[in-house]
């Protein structure tokens, strides 16, 4: 029933890959718009997943599959500046002026990670051994977590909640996976380093997911990680050049300060500027935390205000990519049942 | 250390400092404990600078260390800010030049509560106009003493007489630099170089040959905290978190601190005497103190004018040893000459004496 039906996807992370995959299998046309030169999302940084482990190029993997498909044409490089309905159809426009009719339109434009340089007083860009979540998955793809000068760390640090339930950067909401994430690879380097000390700076331990309890219990009683239960109020480097970090250890009841050799930001979620510029050009509502407003939080968490337009993943809110999937999948059937009553 | 990381944030807290014209506010504490520094900027920006910098007779305290000692409501201090924006408005000035830390947070905290809230700035106009008839219009522009001198940093360097180099070695004399809390802490925005990287001394040091020092507790409060202080029995507070800082900066080394905060110069200073005579330590080069100087008294070095006009005796640890690299010539025996050259009580123990 689904004739020569077109579904434009804007966006080519997971949530747009899998809803232009699942599109397809029904029988729809779709363009998949990416505006980066491939597609993949964050996910083509990513070394291993929680909470298992899984090789990330598995799940790459699987999504290349999905959208290999005669269906599914796939646009690169392009940014989708507008959505709108007209008449019978969902016009995109494009910043070069052209535009793209469909029968109907997702929404997928993912999350962008929070910019650690926000976070001064952790020094990031600014003292070595400083970095992201996402600079030490690099690391692991790269075979070697080491300091800039090619040593093998003593002692390792992980700040939970950067850019995460932080006022101070106007982010008031959990992105979710920045706990387990932490675990996940605090237990990474002690597999590569037994030698290596690790400790994760946390406030709450989210482990809201099946098998993170599991994952977060492996950690310490298998791989001796430290958790102590405080933010890092701030970085700085002694005279031989090792990061040394202040803390409130709130369990103990006592200040704590402890040098490092590398220091590795939990950087959460936030609106991608992509989707934020789009939710203005197309008067779509976004909620306080500033991702896209689903109409219902119950029952229309895929449904935009806009007629035939509707919302796949992390452009709603922070989700892992088991919800993403998910997600992505909600909105191919709100897409079909949509496309079916019309 | 990456300095195009530094830079990068700099480059996000630029203020808007004027070039001219200021409306000038003293600090209480700095025009007494250290009143060189306030004379040599008048002098500095008056003689030197060409610049026009007015007083009012008529200006009092903001009343700040008892706002924060929490015997002066916060209503009081806006009122007594608001007669100070008045005198300044009767001048004819827009810009207010600030001489203490503590008045600038303030006067910070004033107007950010005034834009966030215009309902306080129309009690306070009322609350002012009964106690004194006085009517007054909000400063274009608040600026510390310690941005005006950056802002003319490199004016001064290319007046200067000396540089902050040992002269017998040629190397940069190694500089801790210090800001006050309420310079920026608690709005970024308002410093130059925001709060935890902050520009303004480093600007000074660098553009008169110096090196800045980044140790680990360069952040942490001087110690003076007002109830650390002010409450007896809390002092050991104020002085540990003066040592705290000196042990952490003591491997470097370092020839100089600089402050900007009139509290900060003072505790920095004081409780070095206080920890040498409890436990003997010093914590400079060779057994010696760190002098502790304002940004003021070293622009008046720099610039080649007396360190005893400037006033540097009147510091617990003297600067002798730092004079003595940077090659200027003074006597000590001068240090505590009166005007009329009667010689006055001179004060034991003193640090490098």
């Amino acid at each position: 029933m689904t004739g020569q039906k077109h579904v434009i996807v804007a966006g080519g992370g997971v949530a747009g890959m899998e809803a232009a995959g699942a599109l397809a299998e029904l029988g729809f046309e779709v363009s998949l718009i990416e505006k980066e030169q491939k597609p993949g999302g964050h996910l083509l940084q990513w070394y291993a997943l929680f909470p298992d482990h899984r090789p990330a190029d598995e799940v790459r993997h699987y999504l290349r599959k999905r959208i290999h498909n005669e269906k599914i044409t796939l646009v690169t490089g392009a940014e989708v500046q507008k959505i709108r309905h007209h008449g019978q159809e969902v016009v995109v426009t494009f910043a070069d002026g052209t535009s793209l009719n469909g029968d109907a339109a997702i929404i997928a434009t993912g999350f962008e990670l929070f910019d650690a340089h926000r976070k001064e007083e952790y020094g990031y860009g600014i003292y070595d051994n400083v970095i992201t979540s996402a600079e030490l998955e690099d690391m692991f793809t790269a075979g070697k977590v080491v300091t800039d000068d090619g040593r093998m760390p003593a002692r390792v640090g992980l700040i939970h909640c950067v850019g995460s339930r932080d006022e101070k950067v106007n982010n008031h909401y959990c992105s979710k996976v920045c706990c387990v994430t932490a675990v996940k690879q605090a237990i990474e380097i002690r597999k590569k380093y037994p030698e290596t000390e690790v400790f994760c700076f946390y406030m709450d331990m989210r482990m809201y997911g099946p098998y993170y309890e599991e994952l977060y219990r492996e950690a310490q009683e298998v791989h001796n990680v430290n958790f102590i239960r405080g933010k890092v109020s701030e970085a700085s480097v002694n005279i031989s050049n090792r990061l040394v970090i202040k803390v409130e250890d709130t369990l103990a009841g006592r200040p704590l300060k402890m040098e490092l050799d590398i220091l590795v930001l939990m950087v959460g979620m936030e609106m991608s500027r992509s989707g934020a510029r789009l939710a203005e050009a197309s008067g779509l509502r976004t909620g306080i935390n500033r991702f896209y407003e689903t109409r219902d939080h119950h029952f229309g968490n895929n449904l935009s205000e806009i007629r035939g337009v509707f919302y796949a993943g992390t452009c709603t809110a922070p989700m892992n990519i088991t919800d993403t999937i998910s997600h992505a999948r909600a909105a191919v059937a709100e897409t079909v049942r949509y496309l079916n009553r019309r | 250390m990456k300095l195009e990381g530094k830079k990068r944030i700099w480059s996000e807290y630029q203020k808007e400092i004027p070039n001219d014209h200021f409306f000038y506010v003293r600090s209480c504490i700095r025009q007494t404990f250290f009143a060189g520094s306030e004379q040599y900027f008048l002098k500095i920006m008056r003689e030197d600078l060409g610049k026009d910098v007015f007083e009012d007779p008529r200006h009092t305290t903001c009343t700040g260390i008892g706002y924060h000692g929490d015997v002066v409501p916060f209503e009081t201090i806006q009122t007594v800010v608001a007669r100070h924006f008045a005198l300044a408005t009767e001048a004819g000035y827009k810009h207010i030049a600030i001489s203490c830390v503590t008045s600038f947070g303030i006067y910070s905290e004033i107007l950010e509560t005034w834009k966030h809230f215009p309902e306080t700035l129309e009690r306070t106009r009322e609350d002012l106009y009964k106690a004194t008839g006085r009517t007054f219009e909000v400063p274009e522009t608040i600026s510390h003493t310690s941005d005006i001198i950056y802002k003319f940093r490199d004016e001064i360097a290319q007046k200067a007489k000396y540089n902050l180099v040992d002269i017998e070695t040629g190397k940069p004399l190694k500089v801790v630099e210090h800001i006050g809390c309420h310079y920026s802490k608690m709005f970024p925005k308002y410093g130059v170089g925001g709060a935890e990287f902050p520009h303004v001394l480093v600007g000074m040091i660098e553009s008169w040959g110096g090196d800045v020092i980044d140790y680990p507790e360069r952040r942490h409060c001087c110690g003076f905290g007002f109830r650390q202080y002010l409450v007896q029995a809390n002092r050991g507070y104020s002085l540990f978190a003066s040592r705290k800082k000196f042990e952490s900066m003591e491997p470097y080394k370092p020839d100089l601190i600089i402050a900007n905060c009139p509290g900060c110069t003072m505790f920095m200073d004081r409780w070095q005497y206080t920890i040498k005579e409890i436990d003997g330590i010093t914590y400079g080069a060779d057994g010696q103190g760190i002098p502790v100087l304002t940004y003021e008294e070293v622009a008046g070095l720099v610039m080649g004018y007396d360190p005893w006009e400037i006033g540097l005796q009147y510091h617990n640890v003297q600067s002798l040893p730092l004079l003595r690299k940077m090659g200027i010539k003074a006597d000590p025996a001068r240090r505590f000459l009166a005007k009329d050259g009667t010689r006055l009580p001179e004060p034991a123990n003193l640090i490098n004496g």
